[in-house]
């Protein structure tokens, strides 16, 4: 996209986009100042050492005030379009943050980033707090802008959608999250959740039909804006022959497609994905918590609120986005200010749990039919060779049910029942196998439990 | 004109068109609702809590006004694309350079990346309220239904352009399909489906050859996607979409605690 042009080239380009964006954010950080200050919400921090004998109070109004200011000074350097004036991130970051992240930091650190998360839910839902993080967040952004490697996988018209959706993501978990704090406080005191409170009835018409028809027209002129400001990319006809290094699906489904790293294709591509729909249909089948149905609430639900949240946030979006902005020539692993470099080699070394097995711990060649043997005499050397590994899925999926039943689900297995709960366990079994897998390999760089290339079957 | 206002409202034309009073009063506020085509879908009256953008976040509401965004830019963007490969992306480029409503297929990209971003966070918020508890949990099937169509619809339409982005993305996202079990030419277990001695799943008879209607993503492909992504799914998405609603109605309107 960038290809083709000089760096002061590049950085003019970058700067009509950077100067209306932190110009937003002034404005955005300037209303909220006002709106704090006008409404009485003004609250002191701290009260500023003596200057001059007078101890300044620092307020909310004010720090975002000065956050308003600051970003109308970057709006000013960013306009410059000169590579020198235009705030950046120090390239040592920069290289730092590359050379420390792989799929393993990536995928551990934003595990932890959010149980730290939840754990301190009641400290990140604080308004100024999340405002401070989200202004971080934009504020990184902005600075990351101005390097070539970022811009080319940001900008990318298909791509944008990815980096609305983070930032949209954020606001609503910290919305929902805020509420459900707030309920639970509540609750806790014997109050009716929030939800409660307005029980007065409005008539539809005015009160909806207006809300919807603002809602259209605002949704009419974001989208106009949207397809005037941005381009819908269109690439090169299209060749069978000319093979685009990497080939990638579109963004929704890259999650899939870097789950193909740690499965084959049938169980990346259609076993999993066939179970998040049936387990999503499923899920009001198997939730017997009469609790939380109608407001916001997470210690009255808090297993089915983790599960969930650990299938979407970090299952779902976290993969689509390590798939997509994360992911670049033959699937290799590039940090976000990383040259897409297609001659970039990393070292693969997975090994099957047949060779581990027979080859590392016994110490002798796997068991191979005789040629010309029989079609029964070969799945049955097959299966020999593959025991270990099919002992373990088969006890995975058949002993860890009722084991989970007797230990930390019987609570569970008395209220569901032996339908329920067996569809509801594996269910489970089958996302918890991801990150599982994602560990052995990690770790021991296993390849296959299951490894019957034969046949098409490799677990 | 307020002379000529009058004048128009009560006439008869007027009154056949529109069957209650302009909703300026209580009594024709309530009217309004109940016999207004496009307001019937709608309550009367709601309980304050369950418009309050902090709770609902009027993610459904956006959703559903994107795919009307979608028909509306899809039906106009017909009118200028031919499905075959020898015109697909020549008219998508004409779009760009030289027909002045080019911008329409900006918007229904953008309005169907957006759409899919909308069915999760209505999902999300569906969800965190729980929502999908009795008596609503079909309802949540077949939001799942829908999600699933949303998914469909964006997928067919990516490869319509007939650009290197549009037939990669869909050649990598239909190789899922060979791996079918039993149904996939390299799926587990399709060795086992022979008839005779011959192999019943060959990649001219498996689950891709079946989503793709050809070897490989080509001229059938195309056809097949755009029937597929202007007249089928749109067909199952109008259907379940009237059944979503409907189902919201009757099963008590928006979610709020009991």
């Amino acid at each position: 996209m960038t290809h083709g042009i000089t760096d002061a080239q590049f950085f003019v380009m970058v700067s009509s986009f950077l100067g209306p964006f932190y110009l937003m954010l002034a404005l955005t950080n300037g209303v909220a100042a006002l709106y704090l200050w006008q409404t009485g919400q003004s609250k002191t921090w701290f009260r500023s050492p003596a200057i001059a004998g007078q101890r300044v109070a620092i307020t909310n109004v004010l720090a975002w005030l000065a956050l308003a200011i600051l970003f109308v000074l970057l709006a000013g350097f960013s306009s410059s379009g000169n590579g020198h004036w235009m705030p950046a991130l120090p390239e040592a970051w920069r290289e730092a943050i590359n050379q420390s992240t792989g799929p393993v930091v990536y995928s551990a650190g934003t595990t932890a980033l959010l149980v730290l998360l939840y754990l301190f839910r009641s400290f990140f839902v604080k308004p100024a707090v999340a405002w401070s993080i989200l202004n971080l967040m934009f504020l990184m952004l902005g600075l990351s802008m101005t390097d070539r490697d970022f811009y080319e996988i940001v900008a990318k018209p298909d791509n944008v959608p990815i980096v609305m959706l983070i930032f949209l993501l954020a606001f609503f978990t910290w919305l929902a999250t805020h509420r459900a704090v707030e309920n639970d406080r509540r609750m806790e005191r014997g109050e009716p959740p929030l939800e409660k409170l307005d029980n007065e009835k409005v008539l539809v018409w005015p009160d909806l039909v207006y809300i919807e028809l603002i809602c259209m027209i605002a949704l009419v002129a974001f989208l106009i804006f949207w397809a005037i400001a941005l381009p819908a990319p269109l690439e090169e006809p299209a060749s069978s022959v000319k093979t685009p290094n990497p080939s990638k699906a579109p963004w929704y489904f890259l999650g899939l497609q870097e789950m193909l790293v740690y499965f084959d294709p049938w169980m990346a591509g259609i076993v999993l994905p066939v179970l998040v729909v049936v387990g999503l249909m499923a899920i009001p089948y198997l939730d017997f918590n009469k609790a939380g149905n109608g407001y916001y609430t997470i210690k009255e639900r808090r297993f089915s609120y983790l599960v969930f949240q650990f299938g979407f946030l970090e299952m779902w979006i976290t993969l689509i986005v390590l798939g997509t902005l994360l992911r670049g020539p033959n699937w290799n692993f590039f940090g976000p200010y990383e040259h897409w470099d297609a001659h970039k080699v990393q070292a693969l070394s997975n090994i099957n749990l047949s060779d581990y097995f027979w080859e590392s711990w016994l110490g002798r060649s796997l068991p191979i039919a005789a040629a010309g043997s029989g079609m029964l005499e070969k799945i049955g050397t097959i299966l020999v060779r593959e025991l270990p590994g099919i002992v373990m899925v088969l006890g995975y999926f058949i002993m860890l049910p009722p084991l989970m039943a007797l230990t930390v689900f019987r609570k569970f297995y008395m209220r569901m029942g032996f339908i329920r709960y067996m569809v509801m366990a594996n269910l489970l079994l089958f996302m918890a196998s991801l990150p599982i897998k994602m560990i052995l390999r990690w770790v021991l760089n296993l390849k296959y439990l299951i490894a019957i290339p034969e046949y098409f079957l490799n677990f | 004109m307020a002379g000529l206002g009058e004048m128009i409202r009560e006439s008869q034309i007027w009154k056949s068109i529109f069957r209650h009073p302009m909703p300026v009063d209580r009594r024709n506020r309530i009217v309004v609702m109940l016999t207004n085509f496009f307001l019937h879908l709608h309550p009367v009256s709601i309980k304050k809590q369950g418009i309050a953008l902090s709770y609902t976040w009027c993610m459904g509401g956006v959703t559903f006004f994107l795919f009307l965004v979608e028909t509306v830019t899809g039906v106009l963007l017909m009118f200028y694309y031919r499905p075959t490969v020898e015109w697909a992306y020549t008219d998508i480029q004409m779009l760009r350079d030289v027909h002045s409503l080019g911008i329409l297929r900006e918007i229904h990209r953008w309005a169907a990346h957006a759409m899919v971003i909308t069915v999760w966070l209505h999902m999300y918020r569906v969800f965190l309220t729980g929502s999908y508890k009795p008596p609503r949990e079909f309802n949540w099937v077949v939001g799942v239904l829908l999600l699933l169509l949303t998914l469909l619809l964006s997928f067919t339409g990516y490869l319509l352009p007939w650009d290197q982005l549009a037939v990669w993305a869909i050649t990598v996202g239909s190789n899922m399909a060979r791996a079918h079990p039993f149904l996939g030419n390299e799926g587990p277990g399709q060795q086992l489906l022979t008839l005779g001695g011959v192999d019943m799943i060959t990649n001219a008879s498996d689950a891709r050859f079946a989503l793709l209607a050809a070897r490989d993503v080509g001229e059938e492909t195309l056809n097949r996607f755009y029937i597929l992504h202007c007249i089928a799914i749109p067909l199952g998405v109008a259907l379940l979409l009237a059944i979503h609603f409907w189902r919201v109605r009757k099963d008590g309107g928006i979610s709020g605690p009991l």
